[in-house]
């Protein structure tokens, strides 16, 4: 089922102005071929019946991975954008298979994810009255979608599927809903072949360079004593990797991650100095409150990353790179704002500063470093005690990936302990939930990490409880043999929540113990091969025979119950304030 | 920072569904909408929305970005009450006895500018269009005399320095002419099309 030919696709219409007469469904797919697409996750239904009859015919051209539920085929779509840079997409049914796609739209929006979904509907004559599994799709999903459409008639479809590619992939990404009606799908119409969108009368994805700001950032940047530099995803987005390094390496300038910026920079880059946040490196948080110039590329200062606003970085002069002019002003006042994409304005940037090299001032980065080292690194990652760390597992995991695996991380203390200390060489090897932090988000996203990368080794590193938000997708891994690797690390709580209850609560761990079903006996079910170890020396063989596997993979490691992540801002306080106990 | 009135000015493509992602805008911030109009301006296709709200200069610029970024929106504008001219329309529905055997109504509706829309033996309708404060004052010395309804419309308004903008939308459309509407064309013929 999984195989595609790689013949090439022919569009059925080859000479524009002969129109050909075919239905809505076989249109829809028409235009993903026409866009690239070959990989689509999804789950039929009544009202999506006529899209996935017309599907039948192109199993050839377009693979379709069936999930376990939506929630996953979206997580899946998002998994795939971000490995491949590529849009994802997703086919689901009209009512409760569109409902079930909430969550993940609401992930996809705020961390910047381009998804197309396509979502069935009821008949046209129907809308608005109740009919069987109809729900107001477009209703629900707007604040959660950059866009959205509804289409009634079939003649629509061309241009509405190849407005929603362009708008998904374009400026700053995010996902699109078009919702076709039924009849709409099973409508013949006068096909007259597809043309790609590249601009929309009231959509501008970039805004204008303006050069004044550039100089002046590059001013500041030039008498800047301590400049520091934040990079987020935007540097992803935007493909500037390059860019960007060529950037920080003339001008010498310390820089830090956001959580989502991970793997932008290889971890090991002389001027790397770690991620920013509320689990993030103690220096990076800490001199935020005493660089002079505060660089933020592609970054949208979430307040996991700022902590409180009234006190971060008020002695810093702020330049601000982003695509999304909204993002300018909104939390932190900056002083210059570069507007656009920074693949265009970093180099921009570049010309006009001038080659500097801040050493003693990335000193000042690794001295606390080491405190960071002594305090909280070393032990994490070489515990004497008997039980296991997290952080050894990933210690033990970089051995064997040399930073070259994809990550996937499910959200709570494994999601901060993996961010702290996965290695990664590659852009786009590392994908998390960041902005919603949606437990469940792990395994999906590993399904579709690994059907945008096939070539990489995959690795969803997820908890014991958010596991089994969305371990129903272990079915999709039996049945079309994405090889990915899963390791639970499995503390028996819900871990992030039992450490908050633990610090501010005295303790009082309410309904945060979870218990796990045989989770190898489970994998073993779904005929995928498992392990599970709670010995230290039986960790490293238990990793390899898991990555060394041709094929699905599932290690359950015991971890401290008890353990905490570490360094960490309290809620309320400034970056500077980051605790290391 | 201080609370003030703003009047946003938004040009938008005539898509449906796009005053719920507008209203949505602001509603997810817990911000009350004062007034709210919608109408064809002055490039065909292309509407316009006069949307009056109290708040900060800060909120209602992060505002702006916002309603601007959104597909479909193609400018966003905020302005002060000084920056722009305005008008709201307002009905008053009054017995007519009064204004027959009560001359100083007459003269009240009179020294407000106010003209009759419909007169009948029971009642008389007066329309008025002013400035706020102007209507509420009529509005209360109606009161006196048994003003049966009142209603006011949403604020319109023009902006004083628009040249310059209504110069690029005409060129706008000019040069990117509206796509015509599609219409829901199955609606209003339920249950003879398609059933299950
Ligand atoms: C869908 C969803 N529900 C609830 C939460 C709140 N939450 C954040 S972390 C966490 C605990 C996660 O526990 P586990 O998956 O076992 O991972 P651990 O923290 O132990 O590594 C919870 C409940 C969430 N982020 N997402």
């Amino acid at each position: 089922m999984n195989t595609i030919q790689k013949t090439g696709y022919k569009p059925q219409v080859e000479e524009r102005g002969k129109a050909i007469e075919i239905s809505g469904s076989k249109a829809v797919l028409e235009a993903l071929l026409e866009e690239g697409v070959d990989t689509v996750f999804g789950y039929p239904g009544g009202a999506i019946m006529p899209i996935y009859d017309a599907l039948y015919d192109y199993n050839s051209q377009l693979k379709h991975i069936l999930v376990r539920h939506e929630q996953g085929a979206i997580h899946a779509a998002q998994g795939f954008a971000r490995s491949s840079g590529k849009t994802g997409v997703v086919f689901a049914t009209s009512g409760p298979g569109a409902t079930n796609l909430v969550t993940g739209l609401a992930d996809a929006m705020i961390d910047s994810n381009p998804i197309v979904c396509i979502t069935g509907q009821v008949f046209a004559s129907l809308l608005g009255t109740d009919a069987f599994q109809e729900t107001d799709v477009i209703n629900i999903t707007t604040p959660i979608t950059k866009w959205n459409y509804q289409v009634t008639d079939a003649s629509e479809i061309p241009e509405a599927i190849a407005r929603a590619f362009h708008i998904a992939a374009t400026g700053r990404p995010g996902p699109v809903l078009i919702d076709i009606t039924k009849n709409a799908q099973l409508q013949l119409f006068d096909y007259m072949g597809y043309k790609k969108c590249s601009h929309i009368r009231s959509y501008r994805p970039e805004p204008e360079i303006r050069n004044e700001y550039i100089e002046k950032a590059a001013e500041l940047i030039n008498q800047a004593q301590k400049p520091f530099v934040l990079f987020g995803q935007g540097v992803i987005l935007g493909k500037a990797e390059a860019e960007f390094k060529a950037f920080i390496e003339k001008a010498g300038i310390p820089s830090a991650s956001t959580l989502l910026g991970l793997s932008a920079l290889p971890s090991d880059h002389s001027l790397y100095v770690g991620m920013l946040g509320m689990h993030g490196n103690y220096a990076p948080n800490v001199m935020t409150n005493e660089c002079d110039v505060l660089i933020a590329v592609g970054m949208r200062f979430d307040d996991r990353v700022t902590g409180r606003l009234d006190q971060y970085a008020k002695q810093a002069k702020i330049i601000h790179l982003d695509i999304d002019p909204a993002e300018i002003d909104k939390n932190v006042k900056t002083t210059v704002p570069v507007w656009g994409n920074c693949k265009k304005t970093l180099p921009l940037l570049t010309e006009l500063v001038k080659s500097n090299n801040h050493g003693a001032w990335l000193d000042q980065f690794r001295e606390l470093e080491k405190e960071e080292i002594k305090e909280v690194i070393h032990n994490e990652l070489n515990p004497s005690g008997p039980v296991m760390t997290m952080g050894e597992v990933i210690k033990a995991l970089n051995e064997l990936t040399n930073g070259d695996a994809i990550i996937t991380t499910d959200v709570g203390q494994h999601q901060m302990v993996a961010s702290r200390y996965a290695k990664f060489n590659h852009s786009k090897s590392s994908v998390t939930s960041g902005g919603l932090g949606t437990m469940g988000f792990g395994l999906p996203a590993a399904i579709g990490a690994w059907y945008g990368a096939p070539q990489k080794t995959v690795i969803a590193i997820v908890g014991d409880g958010g596991f089994q938000m969305t371990l129903q997708e272990l079915g999709t891994i039996m049945q079309f043999g994405a090889k990915v690797k899963i390791i639970i690390l499995n503390n028996e709580f819900l871990g992030m929540v039992r450490q908050w209850q633990q610090l501010f609560n005295e303790k009082r761990y309410s309904f945060v113990d979870i218990t796990s079903p045989d989770f190898v006996a489970l994998a073993k079910a779904y005929h995928i091969e498992g392990q599970k170890v709670s010995e230290r020396e039986d960790l490293k063989e238990a990793l390899k025979k898991a990555i060394d596997h041709d094929g699905a993979y599932l290690l359950e490691v015991m971890v401290g119950k008890e353990n905490n992540v570490f360094p960490m801002v309290t809620q309320g306080s400034s970056v500077s304030d980051i605790r290391l106990k | 920072m201080e609370k003030k009135e703003y009047t946003i000015t938004l040009y938008t493509e005539n898509s449906i569904g796009l005053i719920g992602r507008i209203s949505g805008i602001f509603s997810r911030r817990k911000i009350n909408i004062e007034s709210l109009n919608t109408s064809p301006s002055e490039a065909e296709g292309i509407h316009r929305f006069t949307i009056v709200i109290n708040e900060s200069e800060e909120v209602v610029k992060k505002l702006c970005r916002q309603l601007e970024k959104q597909v479909d929106v193609l400018k966003a504008y905020y302005n002060t009450d000084e920056e722009i001219v305005w008008q709201e329309q307002a009905l008053y529905k009054v017995p007519a006895d009064v204004v027959t055997e009560k001359l100083y109504v007459e003269r009240l509706l009179r020294q407000y500018g106010a003209s009759t829309v419909v007169i009948r033996q029971d009642y008389i309708v007066f329309e008025t269009a002013g400035h706020r404060e102007e209507i509420d004052r009529l509005t209360e010395e109606l009161n006196k005399y048994g003003l049966i309804e009142f209603v006011r419309g949403a604020r319109i308004a023009i902006i004083k320095n628009s040249a310059g903008f209504h110069e690029k939308l005409m060129e706008f459309d000019h040069r990117e002419p509206s796509p015509n509407l599609v219409e829901n064309e199955y609606l209003d013929q339920r249950g003879s099309v398609f059933t299950m």
